[in-house]
């Protein structure tokens, strides 16, 4: 389930990048930052990453999920800061 | 291209009454109400919901992009009003009016917006009333929630204008629908002559507002909000 995850954030950003032809997101990989700090989006574009990957996930596991919700929001850490912690945030969603 | 619309709160009044009169242009309608469908048209789906469940507003959405591939219009129609003295409301009925008039509006233009945002086009349609402007008494927290309705309008206009999505409000006055039959008459009468043109409000006036808001060419209106009967803030 991992791995499909992970696939699936990584397909998003690439496609999210034939837009903002980003350096650091032209070969994602489970490291790559990508909110706050230095991670490769910026607001706008991280509405847009979530709003797809949302699309894609629920669609791909046949389970309805919404990404900014208070977990989200509220852990310390966000989940969003890179693939890996985004790859363990969804998978805990998916299996709620 | 048929165009798509969800209106929420079509199993009766206004939110009926413009889901049939988009029906007939040809528009492809998604409705939903928490009762069981009025409306039978082969271009017509029905949700029985609460638009305050976050999961069953997230399901629709999805269920309508993916059937009709599109969503070009959202009216956030469905609303309810109670009207009595703030002293006497209580918690439970202010819970249940911020419910479904505030929390339904935000859930369904956050979901709807995702969609939009894709596709570079939407038009999101609110509903506020004349009461919020006007500062009725006995209806505090009924023109609460729609005043909370107009800022989150207004706010939203700005965050979604960069996808090309407008978002405006309407306000109508009173129109004679259930959502008034218990309102004694007259608070009505009384409310009619704070207008500038004393006449209830009729479907033909909210249809005329809502098809400027939605048109192809109105993108440059956006975070308005138009009161009926010459009601202003």
């Amino acid at each position: 389930m991992q791995e499909k995850i992970e696939k699936i954030i990584i397909d998003v950003l690439l496609e999210l990048n034939e837009e903002l032809e980003s350096n650091e997101l032209q070969n994602p990989t489970q490291e790559t930052k990508l909110y706050g700090g230095n991670g490769a989006l910026d607001s706008l574009a991280l509405v847009s990453f979530i709003t797809d990957l949302e699309e894609r996930v629920s669609d791909a596991f046949d389970k309805d999920i919404v990404l900014a919700d208070e977990k989200a929001m509220s852990q310390r850490t966000s989940p969003f800061r890179s693939v890996k912690s985004l790859t363990i945030y969804i998978q805990k969603l998916l299996e709620e | 291209m048929d165009r798509v619309i969800i209106i929420t709160g079509t199993s009766k009044g206004i939110g009926r009454d413009l889901a049939e009169y988009y029906l007939r242009l040809g528009w492809r309608v998604a409705g939903c109400s928490r009762k069981e469908q009025t409306i039978e048209h082969d271009n017509y789906r029905h949700f029985e919901l609460d638009v305050s469940e976050e999961r069953s507003v997230v399901k629709m959405v999805r269920a309508v992009k993916k059937e009709f591939g599109r969503i070009d219009v959202l009216l956030n129609n469905a609303g309810i009003a109670s009207m009595n003295h703030f002293l006497t409301t209580s918690l439970g009925t202010v819970e249940s009016i911020f419910n479904t008039n505030f929390l339904g509006t935000f859930l369904f233009s956050r979901e709807v917006s995702k969609v939009m945002m894709r596709q570079k086009f939407g038009r999101v349609v609110n509903y506020t009333t004349v009461a919020a402007a006007l500062r009725l008494e006995g209806e505090a927290i009924y023109a609460a929630s729609k005043g909370a309705i107009e800022n989150f309008t207004q706010t939203i206009a700005k965050e979604l204008a960069p996808y090309n999505i407008t978002v405006n409000a309407i306000g109508p006055t009173p129109v004679e629908t259930d959502l008034i039959k218990a309102v004694p008459k007259e608070k009505i009468v009384a409310l009619l002559e704070k207008q500038a043109i004393q006449r209830f409000g009729t479907f033909e006036d909210i249809k005329n507002v809502i098809d400027f808001f939605i048109d192809a060419k109105s993108d440059f209106i956006t975070g308005q909000v138009i009161y009926l009967g010459g009601v202003h803030n």
